[in-house]
């Protein structure tokens, strides 16, 4: 019996000893190889494509932007007008974070710090909200908007995004603030501070690397937001977002390696700013550890 | 006297601050926080609440020029089309599938991503945010990946399938509703637009699910698995009876809630297939019911169909584990 047990116990490991290298290789490859595959493809040539669909590697005499410069060229040159396009989406998702983080700063101060009349009732509402189909809001915003003649406006987009990710953002936020001791903000109101004071002077400091990936979240989500991109914007091609660009160039003609250039295009700040973010956030959490 | 007065002064004296600074409090919380209450009010509740009036309503989206905001002919008209048609329980008979299947893969990727990279090794902090990428990447650009690898004339997958395992030709894997396998001379039919992208939102969601159970995993105590190692349990042992009930609790909680995104998901579908090829759920009808059809009212029944059934799945999860959970 014993015996037995012993060598069920030497095959497990010895097997997990296999299995283990080769489940995280085909984790990595399952992540990896997709986005390579999509920077492979924006290089070449589409007939190369036609001729080789199978070939993953590709030669250095190879390499072509032909696909780049498509996309990137403005309309009036035969492109697709990206660049435009990512202006517009900097713009969303810049006056996105700066509206949602001034509000949520305030709201999620608030909602740890003070006690109000509905505080738990509001901040059960935010998370409720959260769950809501996208879809349902969608539906009354693109009547209430296009009834206004509002719809094609960049801006109205902003408020859109700014409450669909508010209350992600108090949350977050709210969270940190709860880790902040309150005998700081205690001392500084002794000295006579008041509560607008206090915030920006004591807690915002101390906040700062939790507002930071928060925004950055916040960026993240108005960046890749694709469905009240298409509902609000799909007729005015100058406000179109990158998204909504890459969406839009579908059509036959399109080759496929343009598809790809357009959608490293949009994947590529996203990237750049999930790795910032990840090394911002323990940072942060080490900072604090710092001051124990 | 003045003595004996001073004690009462003073206890009277700081009852009232107290109560000036609680209503001090109460008014600057109040004043905080209504900037976020007005926003969230004015965009997503009011909208909401709208909506419902809408589902009661026949408007068509030609006519919102001339609609007032509340007024207008109520009816059941919508919800009574819409229950009569057989097609919309084949919808939703496939927006559950989707997001059932959907949710149980996410969660079973995640489950073994954050089995595998739990214990360190080198270049591990490097896998992990590869592993994050389907997670974080735009939906539009990785559905377009997914789009061309899966193309039959230039698409990577058919190329090693017919140059290497020997299929007869191409599979149209996001345009063919039905499919067949043949396995050992056995013939299955398989749901292909489907399948794919139930493998497809899997694929994309699982990393969800794998930051959530590496965090609990990373939180649970080692002795118990010394213990249990010690006492002979196997691997498999120690996962089945010491790791996989600590997980239940996390594991629950990314179900439901990948539950509730997977039913509301409209994205994933109208980039891959557009909704056809038997892959239509009820968020991409939403939409053609509200762009196609210009039907604003039997879109927004849909739509309140969909709110009303993650209602039930929400009260469902917090009766059986909102008690659970309040325990330490």
């Amino acid at each position: 019996m014993n015996r037995r047990r012993w060598n069920r116990y030497a095959i497990e490991v010895a097997a997990l000893k296999v299995l283990r290298p080769l489940g995280i290789a085909f984790f990595v490859v399952i992540t990896v190889f997709p986005f390579y595959y999509m920077v492979m493809l924006s290089m070449r040539d589409i007939s190369a494509v036609i001729d080789a669909p199978g070939q993953l590697l590709i030669g250095l005499d190879e390499i072509t932007s032909d696909a780049y410069e498509r996309v990137l060229k403005p309309t009036s040159q035969g492109g697709e007008g990206f660049l435009r396009f990512l202006l517009n989406s900097a713009f969303l998702g810049l006056a996105t974070v700066a509206v949602t983080i001034a509000v949520s700063i305030l709201g999620a101060y608030a909602v740890s710090r003070l006690e109000f009349f509905g505080r738990r009732t509001v901040h059960f509402l935010f998370l409720s909200v959260y769950l809501f189909p996208a879809i349902l809001l969608a539906i009354p915003l693109f009547v209430a908007f296009s009834k206004m003649g509002l719809r094609g406006e960049l801006w109205v987009l902003v408020i859109v995004y700014v409450a669909q990710t508010l209350p992600i953002c108090v949350y977050m936020l709210r969270n940190y603030f709860e880790t902040v001791p309150v005998s700081l903000e205690e001392a500084a109101e002794v000295d006579g501070a008041t509560r607008l004071q206090i915030i920006r002077k004591v807690t915002l400091p101390l906040a700062v690397p939790a507002i930071a990936a928060t925004g950055l979240f916040v960026f993240m989500i108005a960046w890749n937001e694709f469905l009240f991109a298409l509902l609000f914007l799909v007729e005015e091609r100058q406000n179109w977002t990158v998204s909504l660009g890459v969406s839009q160039l579908t059509n036959i003609e399109t080759p496929a390696t343009t598809l790809m250039a357009g959608s490293v295009i949009l994947t590529l700040p996203i990237i750049v700013l999930f790795l910032f973010a990840e090394r911002l956030m323990t940072e942060g959490l080490t900072r604090g550890a710092e001051k124990g | 006297m003045a003595t004996t007065l001073e004690p009462e002064v003073k206890a009277v004296g700081t009852r009232r601050a107290r109560d000036t600074r609680a209503r001090r409090d109460s008014r600057a919380g109040v004043a905080l926080v209504s900037p976020t209450v007005i926003v969230v009010g004015v965009m997503v509740v009011l909208p909401v609440l709208w909506a419902l009036l809408l589902s009661f309503q026949r408007i068509r989206l030609l006519q919102i020029r001339r609609l007032d905001l509340i007024g207008g002919e109520y009816t059941l008209r919508n919800y009574d089309l819409l229950l009569s048609s057989s097609d919309f329980f084949v919808t939703v008979r496939t927006t559950l599938y989707y997001s059932v299947f959907g949710t149980l893969g996410a969660i079973l990727l995640g489950l073994a991503a954050a089995l595998l990279v739990r214990r360190s090794f080198r270049g591990r902090a490097l896998v992990r945010g590869a592993f994050l990428l389907p997670y974080v990447a735009p939906v539009v650009a990785i559905a377009f990946i997914w789009q061309v690898l899966l193309s039959p004339q230039l698409g990577f997958v058919n190329a090693v399938g017919t140059g290497i395992l020997g299929w007869d030709e191409p599979i149209p894997f996001l345009s063919q509703e039905k499919g067949n396998i043949t396995l050992f001379g056995l013939s299955v039919g398989v749901p292909t637009a489907l399948l794919m992208v139930i493998l497809f939102e899997a694929w994309k969601s699982f990393p969800f699910a794998f930051l959530f159970i590496l965090a609990r995993l990373q939180a649970a105590p080692a002795d118990l698995e010394e213990a249990a190692r010690v006492d002979g349990a196997t691997p498999t042992q120690v996962f089945r009876y010491i790791i996989l009930p600590q997980l239940m609790g996390v594991i629950a909680l990314i179900a439901v809630l990948r539950f509730i995104w997977t039913f509301n998901a409209f994205d994933e579908i109208y980039l891959l297939t557009g909704g056809g090829a038997g892959t239509e759920v009820l968020a991409t009808q939403v939409y053609s019911f509200l762009t196609a059809r210009n039907d604003v009212g039997a879109s927004a029944a849909v739509a309140m169909f969909m709110a009303a059934v993650l209602a039930v799945v929400l009260a469902f999860y917090l009766k059986v584990f909102g008690d659970r959970e309040r325990q330490p």
